[in-house]
């Protein structure tokens, strides 16, 4: 046990490691936004009582939800290409399966926050004369967003954590690049705890934001 | 003979809040004592300052004739192990019965026998079926609690307390969570075991149940004893204003006075 | 599109994924097996330690949850050996990562499920002179246990899903066989829809376990733990 740890390895490398982290912010917030946005119209399909628009809806999250992500992100880059009319690279790949992903996550947490709501409120909009997707923007999702938002905020980590799986198909986001180095630099240890460290010192506040959130919710309601 | 219970002097604060402010007690053996008092007055605290479900900020608290706790400069010291012997020895009932969801009526009734004295199975069955058919429930015995009144349940709670074979028995509000139509089978329940010698203490807010058990009856006033007596005294003859005037709220709907300049 | 699909040439090395699959579930199972009970103690010591133990324990809980298992993975099969001077092969390495990190979930899901038990509970047992250590056992645990299955379960099945990362470092899983049966026959796109499909069967029937399981729990009156 008389390993003598040395990180200047890590140090040298700090431009590298630092591209890297900005792809990993690139990717998240890009499958972020997409999935939140894409999930919506999911969610409110799933909620629809149109078997045209649920079940394709119901089928699509059933299989994103039930399959590891790890083997999406495969399939979108050594499988889709195949039959894909265009040329993929790892971060589409990983763009298109980390934001599918969301999609189907985020779409049961919009789903479950609407059905939280109760039905008077749809009446009430309804009796205003109100279309149904005024009812939605204007009365429904604004109350139900709120009771979401710890449950996208704890999606959102999830994602980030995600974001290491591109490094498998070599998308030089943070995990890959310290796998570069790491090679090159014979570092391992230091190199591997640095981006676990980077990535608890990112998403741990994120955590203890959502636990104070949900308390203060609960005391509220 | 050293009476059961004695308390000196008991204070308990939470935070900045003073809820006892100095009690003193004596509880013979055998005697039923109800302890009377608006909300907040502190009778529920006292009750559960007794067993240490709160621990007391001052003051002796004697069991038997000896001191709980260890007294080191003035201030008494509590040993965790101590007072879970000590609590074995006193039974307990809640107003919220708080059965144990997960096990039979029986189970309940035994599970202390079994755990904490370490009954063989013979006599935890035989504790088992003599305090469920003390509380009239032998013929509920393999029922889980989700499946009786309120009033059984709470009857299960007694007879759980009971099976500790304990020396005295407290009673917190044991009927304030329950419809009024089955506050008097568990009325009836204690009035039993007040005729047949148990010690008990009970906080309640039945004052005709307090008129015909107690052999004592205290009433407490902003953390204090204001008056204490037989239950004619106390309830009939009040001497303090503080005790008239709870005793007026409980009395039935009246004519405000006629004011006249 | 005028691809071609062959679905025969894959399915000639069926047995391949099917091995691949048992030892998805090896990984998947024995991790459980360690990272249950330590996630109880963790929870434990979370829940009931001293200071010195408690915020340890949290930082330990805390960090295993919000880093990536890759990077954990990655770290006890590159880093860890170097450290100790000792071999850890793959599916060690595998066992070792799984069963500290989903220990830290099911640490979580121990401790919500055990706050969840109402305090008249706790009142209740120590009213008759239990213990804590006896009523932990006897009062809490059981019914705290029970209001955890449904989370407690859906935990197991992300845990199947994150083992597929032994296939990075090659251990012989399911998406590990994919891969290889995909680079000998060039029929990625028929080995690897099939792979999915297998992983699809599996977590699907265990996620509609879960829901029936959840249904009759709301039924028999009891609340439910996220």
């Amino acid at each position: 046990m008389d390993y003598r740890w040395d990180f200047s390895a890590v140090l040298v490398n700090r431009a590298l490691l630092l591209e890297g982290l900005q792809n990993t912010l690139i990717l998240g917030t890009t499958c972020l936004a997409l999935g939140l946005f894409f999930g919506l119209f999911v969610g409110a399909a799933r909620y629809s009582a149109n078997r045209w628009l649920h079940d394709p809806a119901s089928v699509f999250v059933e299989v994103f939800r039930n399959t590891p992500v790890l083997v999406q992100i495969m399939w979108f880059f050594f499988a889709f290409p195949i039959i894909a009319p265009f040329q993929i690279n790892a971060f589409t790949a990983a763009t298109l399966g980390l934001t599918l992903n969301t999609v189907a996550f985020s779409s049961e947490i919009y789903r479950a926050g609407l059905q939280s709501i109760a039905r008077g409120q749809w009446e009430a909009g309804k009796a205003l004369g109100m279309t149904y997707w005024q009812q939605m923007r204007r009365v429904i999702l604004p109350q139900a967003i709120r009771r979401m938002l710890p449950a996208f905020m704890n999606r959102a980590v999830e994602l980030f954590k995600m974001t290491s799986l591109a490094s498998v198909i070599a998308y030089g986001e943070l995990m890959h690049k310290a796998k570069v180095i790491s090679t090159i630099a014979f570092n391992p240890i230091e190199m591997y705890t640095a981006v676990a460290l980077i990535f608890f010192a990112i998403l741990f506040p994120a955590t203890v934001l959502v636990r104070r959130f949900e308390t203060s919710r609960n005391v509220r309601s | 003979m050293s009476p059961v219970l004695r308390l000196e002097g008991l204070h308990k604060s939470f935070d900045n809040l003073e809820v006892l402010k100095g009690i003193d007690l004596e509880v013979a053996r055998g005697e039923v004592v109800v302890l009377l008092g608006a909300s907040g007055s502190g009778k529920s605290t006292m009750l559960r300052c007794i067993n240490f479900m709160e621990m007391p900020t001052a003051g002796r608290i004697h069991f038997d004739g000896d001191l709980v706790g260890r007294e080191r400069n003035g201030r008494v010291q509590y040993k965790e192990e101590e007072l879970t012997r000590l609590r074995a020895r006193v039974g307990m009932v809640f107003q919220q019965f708080n059965l144990f969801p997960h096990m039979t009526a029986l189970q309940n009734v035994m599970e202390g026998p079994r755990t904490v004295l370490r009954c063989d199975a013979r006599e935890c069955q035989r504790r088992g079926e003599t305090y469920l058919n003390k509380v009239g429930l032998g013929w509920k015995a393999n029922d889980y609690p989700a499946r009786l009144s309120g009033g059984q349940q709470q009857r299960v709670a007694i007879a759980r307390a009971l099976a500790m074979e304990p020396e005295i028995m407290l009673f917190d509000e044991a009927t304030s969570a329950l419809d009024p139509e089955l506050v008097g089978e568990v009325l009836e329940t204690m009035k039993g075991l007040a005729e047949e010698g148990k010690t008990m203490l009970i906080v309640t807010h039945e004052l005709g149940f307090a008129y015909t058990v107690a052999d004592r009856v205290l009433f407490l006033s902003e953390g204090r004893i204001l008056e204490q007596g037989t239950p004619s005294e106390v309830l009939t003859y009040p001497k303090q204003q503080g005790t008239k005037n709870f005793l007026r709220g409980h009395g039935t709907f009246r004519l405000p006075e006629p004011q006249i300049d | 599109m005028g691809y071609e699909w062959d679905f025969a040439i894959v399915l000639r090395d069926f047995d391949l994924l099917w091995l691949g699959l048992v030892n998805t579930l090896k990984v998947t199972g024995l991790s459980l097996l360690f990272g249950v009970p330590l996630g109880l103690f963790l929870a434990l010591l979370r829940l009931y330690g001293r200071w010195p133990i408690r915020l340890p324990a949290a930082f330990v809980i805390e960090f295993l949850r919000t880093t990536p298992p890759i990077a954990q993975l990655f770290w006890f099969f590159f880093a860890l050996p170097i450290l100790i001077g000792v071999e850890i092969d793959p599916f060690r390495a595998s066992i070792l990562t799984f069963s500290l990190q989903s220990s830290a979930f099911f640490a979580e899901v121990f401790r919500g499920g055990i706050q969840s038990i109402e305090v008249g509970q706790w009142e209740a047992a120590k009213a008759i002179g239990m213990n804590r250590n006896q009523t932990l056992r006897r009062i809490i645990l059981p019914q705290a246990v029970k209001r955890m299955i449904p989370a407690f379960l859906e935990r197991a099945i992300e845990l199947m899903k994150t083992t597929t990362l032994v296939s990075t470092i090659s251990y012989a899983d399911l998406l590990y066989q994919a891969n290889s049966i995909a680079q000998s026959t060039f029929r990625t796109i028929e080995v690897f829809t099939i792979a999915a499909a297998m992983y699809f069967v599996v977590i699907f029937a265990c996620s509609v376990a879960i829901r029936r399981l959840e249904k009759h729990l709301a039924r028999s009156g009891e609340t439910i733990v996220h």
